[in-house]
């Protein structure tokens, strides 16, 4: 062989390789969870109630339990899960590579993240709107008497568009301070730097409870100046994964719905006679077949972390320390906008 | 009789050393020619295939964002470039301020470890160790934290004359744009060009005659009456916007917000450190023997490091002094960490709101380069003018 084609020739065929690589992943994201036996779920850095991990690594949340229950339904065991913390800056783009399987971290379902990111929203898990909180010897009473007021926010995220807008509507020439990390921005508001900090209501009552030095010296605004429907979000491209996800939501809904809990799980499925409950437990027709999974799969999801109302009261309830009412989510025939459709 | 010179190889054979360079050389950029590509239209595939648009044209699109502090109005309803611009201005606004002052700082303290006195020598040393060893983002928060305690909440804020300080920053009297202003522009600078003109002209006398003249009194009031011609001839306008002190927050007026002077403190420390060891190297190349001279002329110290020794230094010290330069402009990204709404700051937001990543990090990367190009090829420039000419 000659000089020539002994240094070039392997070289060659390496970047003939590389260059017919084909375009990395756009569905199969089922057998990718399953081969890897584990579900990696991107989730926040730190947000009391809805994704947080204690000191010992664990992590809980009403976000962590719908990973633990799309894990339960899939892989049969909710612990096997791998928790990506994201700041807001990143979670779209680890989720569009390919880098989580699904994002559960309290993202709002907007139009412009469902069309021009190559993502799908799947199911809203929690109706919340923005909201303000103030020092409580500052006697404000309302948002409309922000004029001209420095008001904190974080990058990053729906709330500056829509702190923008109110102002706008009102006439309040607000001024932004945009920081980076909602640590920073917390504390500028407690230093005093600005007059409020915004947020979701629900963000608005884990830092007020969590991250205050004394809550009562703090109060939220009653206005809500957008809707903020938070729910996960999964890859375009894998339709498949989209219905997984989705139908295991609305399975913990109807579970509710229909008297299922976490203790009566396994004594329903032995006595129910009730054609819809042997259907959500998979006693009756077998769903999961129609998914890609087992007909145990929403047995296991409810056995893991409850029905939704259970896993509401768990993390953010009246209970909790958020310590939010149902409000907008509870169940439909409850006054609140939780409806899912039909497990048939 | 003379023996007969081999024959000659022919250029083209794999034998000559040109031949293989040349093949070499020409190997080499198809590879990178070919990565570069391969990174580009995989790039483009992948968003294809996965429905993530791309594009430039959200740039023509109202940001619906607004921004905390700017040198012009800013209003949401305007386009995403213009507030890449507003963004752009901040950025140069807190670089350009804080390459002078660490400049300064730097100069000063990097003179000052060459001090006789030991206390101004042990607290320059002190001072280049620590700020240089922290990291800078560190330093931002800390400082950010400090003057965000220190300040006085608005119901107790410092008044003085028609300056306020509170914890929403230096509020003073801005002036207000208008036609009257322009004029007072146009007059600084001409007076700008008569004063450098003046210095011109005073050096080639020197050069020429040896009678030395003003190089700095006479071009700053050169400077000051020509804004001051300009300013009377544009109505003599008295109007500024003064701060008034309103309930939750000092309204009118311009303010220099905590945020910029934490990033423009932090950032300022932080690379005065590393000017300061610059300054000393380049001094200390200078020969001793340059020293002993000046003192055996009968300089002063202050003369001697004036005129002797830093003009020599000059040519150690530019080219790692354009490094520092470039380092600060880089650092004042971090501005998004304490709320400065640097171009990082609103490129973020941008990327947020429409989840164009990519193109936002194109932008980001496009400016930062052309702006360390420029200032490099600035100082590249003026390395070369004040370049000693060897004899």
């Amino acid at each position: 062989m000659s000089k020539l084609t002994k240094h070039w020739l392997p070289l060659a065929f390496a970047l003939g390789a590389l260059a017919a690589a084909p375009a990395a992943m756009a569905g199969k994201t089922l057998d990718g969870v399953k081969s890897r036996g584990q579900l990696v779920c991107g989730v926040h850095t730190g947000l009391a109630g809805f994704s947080a991990g204690d000191s010992a690594g664990k992590w809980s949340g009403l976000d962590v339990d719908m990973c633990r229950a799309v894990a339960a339904a899939v892989l049969g065991d909710a612990e096997k899960v791998k928790y990506v913390p994201l700041t807001a800056q990143q979670r779209f783009t680890a989720l569009q590579s390919g880098e989580i399987d699904l994002l559960s971290r309290n993202t709002t379902f907007t139009l412009t993240r469902d069309a021009s990111l190559g993502l799908n929203q799947t199911v809203v898990t929690y109706y919340d709107g923005q909201g303000f909180i103030v020092p409580k010897k500052s006697n404000i009473k309302s948002a409309k008497q922000f004029k001209n007021q420095t008001v904190c926010v974080q990058s990053g995220t729906t709330t500056e568009k829509n702190l923008t807008d109110y102002s706008k509507a009102n006439n309040l020439n607000i001024k932004t301070v945009v920081f980076e990390k909602e640590e920073a921005a917390t504390a500028a508001y407690f230093a005093g730097r600005c007059i409020s900090y915004t947020t979701d209501a629900s963000g608005l009552a884990s830092i007020r409870n969590k991250v205050a030095q004394n809550p009562a010296d703090h109060i939220i605004l009653p206005e809500l100046i957008s809707k903020e429907p938070l729910g996960p979000l999964v890859r375009r491209g894998d339709d498949e994964w989209f219905a997984i996800v989705k139908w295991t939501i609305y399975g913990l809904i109807e579970a509710e719905e229909y008297g299922i809990t976490q203790a009566n799980v396994d004594q329903l499925k032995t006595t129910s006679q009730d054609p819809v409950v042997k259907r959500i437990l998979g006693t009756g027709e077998d769903m999961g077949k129609l998914l890609g999974l087992d007909k145990e799969w929403m047995a296991r999801a409810l056995k893991s972390v409850g029905n939704y109302g259970e896993i509401f009261e768990r993390n953010v309830g009246p209970k909790s320390t958020l310590g939010l009412p149902r409000g907008l989510n509870n169940q439909w025939n409850k006054g609140g906008l939780m409806y899912a459709p039909p497990m048939r | 009789m003379t023996p007969k010179s081999p024959p000659r190889k022919s250029s083209w054979s794999w034998r000559s050393r040109a031949f293989r360079g040349l093949v070499y050389q020409v190997v080499a950029l198809a590879l990178i020619g070919l990565a570069a590509w391969f990174l580009w239209s995989n790039t483009l595939t992948n968003m294809r295939v996965r429905g993530i648009q791309s594009g430039f044209d959200f740039l023509s699109q109202p940001a619906g964002f607004s921004i905390g502090e700017s040198l012009y109005p800013f209003d949401s309803g305007e386009s995403y470039l213009r507030a890449f611009g507003v963004g752009l201005t901040n950025t140069l606004r807190v670089a350009v301020a804080g390459i002078v002052l660490a400049t300064i700082l730097g100069t000063l303290i990097g003179i000052g470890r060459f001090s006789r006195n030991g206390l101004v020598r042990a607290l320059c040393s002190a001072y280049v160790e620590c700020f240089r060893n922290i990291p800078v983002l560190l330093q931002l928060l800390v400082w950010y934290l400090v003057l965000t305690e220190v300040f006085p909440t608005i119901q107790n804020a410092w008044k003085l004359g028609p300056f306020f300080l509170s914890k929403g920053g230096l509020n003073f009297p801005a002036p207000v744009w208008g036609p009257g202003e322009l004029w007072l522009g146009a007059g600084l600078a001409a007076g700008a060009a008569l004063a450098w003109g003046w210095r011109h002209r005073a050096r080639r006398q020197f050069d020429l005659t040896g009678r030395a003249r003003s190089m700095f009194w006479v071009p700053l009031a050169l400077l000051l009456a020509g804004a001051f011609g300009g300013w009377l001839a544009g109505g003599a306008s008295t109007v500024l916007d003064y701060p008034v002190k309103g309930e939750f927050a000092v309204e009118n007026g311009g303010a220099l917000t905590p945020e910029f002077l934490a990033l423009l403190l932090g950032l300022t420390m932080y690379t005065a450190g590393f000017i300061a060891e610059v300054v000393r190297s380049g001094i200390a190349s200078v020969p001793a023997g340059q020293a002993e001279a000046a003192s055996a002329l009968g300089l002063d110290r202050q003369l001697e490091i004036r005129l002797i020794l830093l003009p020599q230094a000059l040519r150690v010290i530019i080219p790692p002094l354009t490094n520092q330069y470039l380092n600060l402009t880089k650092n004042s990204s971090l501005a998004v960490a304490i709320g400065y709404p640097d171009i990082v700051s609103i490129a973020n937001t941008a990327m947020n709101q429409t989840g164009r990543a990519v193109e936002c990090i194109a932008i980001l990367m496009s400016v930062y380069l052309t702006l360390s190009l420029l200032t490099s090829g600035g100082m590249n420039w003026y390395n070369a003018r004040v370049a000693i000419k060897e004899r």
